[in-house]
């Protein structure tokens, strides 16, 4: 994950509490997705960043997850994530993000 | 079970070639989540 993005993931943690904090994922790929999760529960396991060592903890979705989905409006996510969705290894990117979750 | 976003907020981390952020704020803008930031990385 970027190291800004860190930064500010971090920032936005300590503003408004762990728990009040959700972060959404949008990698295209599991590996990068399950990093990206990794980073803002266990700490960036690539010892690059802010977050190195620091275990947030944050709840976590990726954008085509079914909780997600069901969460927002469907045309709108239809629109917006759709096409995506067709062309995305869906059923890895949740196995992923359920097995950072198992772990965290 | 979908998401309660009341009284969350959100940081969105999009990806150029998957889901870009800006994707993923409109989705939320008919919710009660608030948008703390949004990027979109690119992997290259």
């Amino acid at each position: 994950m970027d190291l800004e993005n860190q930064r500010r993931i971090k920032e936005a943690a300590e503003k408004y509490g762990a728990e009040n904090l959700i972060v959404m994922i949008g990698g295209a790929e599991a590996e990068s997705a399950g990093l990206a999760a990794e980073t803002v529960t266990s700490g960036d396991p690539t010892y690059a960043g802010p977050l190195t060592g620091v275990a947030l903890g944050l709840t976590f979705y990726h954008a085509v997850e079914p909780e997600f989905k069901e969460s927002v409006d469907p045309d709108v996510y239809d629109d917006q994530i759709g096409m995506m969705e067709m062309v995305l290894d869906v059923d890895s990117l949740v196995e992923e993000m359920n097995s950072i979750r198992g772990a965290s | 079970m979908a998401i309660d976003w009341t009284d969350k907020k959100v940081v969105i981390i999009g990806d150029r070639d998957g889901i870009p952020g800006e994707a993923v704020e409109e989705c939320l803008a008919n919710t009660p989540a608030e948008v703390v930031f949004s990027s979109t990385e690119c992997f290259v």
